[in-house]
């Protein structure tokens, strides 16, 4: 296991390239080799990552929300304990009014909670999670404050 | 007849006053000025001496000022030397509550219940940028209260990011001289009225 190779960019591309249609890889600004999929095709693709004996994604070590200014989106780091090789799945939506994704929290359990903070500042949801809920605001909170386009004038100087 | 006495009558005897005491009173009448106080003067000077010299901090730390916080009360600057001898855990038993770091939102309930719980007479220092109006880093945002005088009354601020432990206890000994000029009568209860925008 010690003296195992690590693979290269190339060939993660070349197999997760067969996951799906119009996936677009870069590894531009970027230690990991990046992958866009199309949100439809999110859930079916990272079940192929963690199931590929090749792969074996087991671990996602960071959801991230993200606001792009025009979409909204969300950023999967991913990790195989096992094979030591990283990568990150962009997903994004340009519904800024319900933005909807697919949760995999089945696939990842940590995902559970990493979405509910997605969802808590992002307000995307996320289709087949247990229980979608504010986590670290609270309940009666209005709006999703790390949105590009929020609003707060009581407590933010608007530049 | 004590010192005192004799001064207080000798003066109203200057102004024209004279005691105006009632056939029909029964007692005896003891004019005011009979050394009472210099026995409270000295008594105050003996409790703000006690007060001012074991303030016992408590444990509390919300960012990157507590490390500074712990630094001045490790060996190199020992607070101990001034008599914050130590640190309590429990706000039951702290004095004095020096707030390193930044409140949010969510810590400001927490904050005023911690002071609430705190035993009078009981003193606050806010101590750096944060503390004192929200910071450099975090003030343009939804979740920072901008300046812990918000939740509670502050005695004393610490400026700096984070303030160098010297200059925290600059701000310690200064509250110590402020604890000196105290009076038991004249005191005010820093919070009566907070609440209100006193």
């Amino acid at each position: 296991m010690l003296n195992q190779k690590i693979m290269k960019n190339e060939d993660l591309q070349n197999i997760i390239n067969g996951f799906g249609t119009d996936l677009e890889f870069s590894t531009e600004a970027s230690e990991f080799l990046n992958v866009v999929v199309p949100k439809e095709q999110l859930h079916s693709v990272c079940s192929q990552l963690k199931s590929n004996p090749d792969l074996k994604f087991n671990y996602a070590f960071c959801i991230t929300g993200m606001d792009w200014g025009k979409e909204l989106g969300v950023i999967y780091h991913l990790e195989s304990t096992e094979l030591k090789h990283q990568l990150v799945v962009k997903v994004m939506t340009d519904d800024r009014e319900n933005p909807t994704l697919d949760s995999v929290h089945d696939i990842w359990q940590t995902a559970d909670f990493h979405e509910l903070e997605v969802y808590d500042f992002f307000g995307i949801k996320f289709n087949n999670h247990p229980k979608l809920r504010r986590l670290f605001l609270t309940p009666d909170w209005d709006g999703f404050p790390l949105r590009k386009d929020y609003v707060d004038e009581a407590n933010m100087i608007v530049k | 007849m004590g010192v005192e006495k004799k001064r207080f009558l000798n003066q109203m005897e200057a102004e024209g006053l004279k005691q105006v005491v009632p056939d029909s009173f029964p007692g005896k009448v003891i004019p005011g000025g009979n050394g009472g106080n210099i026995v409270v003067t000295t008594l105050d000077s003996v409790i703000n001496w006690g007060r001012a010299n074991s303030l016992w901090p408590l444990y509390f730390g919300t960012s990157c000022c507590a490390i500074e916080m712990m630094q001045t009360g490790a060996p190199k600057h020992d607070f101990s030397r001034f008599g914050f001898e130590v640190a309590r855990p429990s706000a039951r038993q702290a004095d004095l509550i020096i707030i390193a770091g930044t409140i949010v939102n969510k810590m400001g309930p927490v904050l005023r219940r911690l002071y609430d719980q705190m035993a009078e007479p009981k003193y606050v220092i806010a101590m750096g940028a944060c503390a004192i109006s929200g910071g450099p880093f975090y003030y343009n945002s939804y979740s920072v209260i901008k300046g812990a005088d918000h939740v509670i009354p502050v005695d004393v601020y610490v400026p700096g990011c984070p303030p160098r432990p010297e200059a925290l206890l600059e701000g310690m000994i200064m509250l110590q001289e402020k604890i000196k000029t105290e009076n038991m009568k004249q005191k005010v209860n820093p919070i009566d009225g907070f609440d209100e925008g006193k």
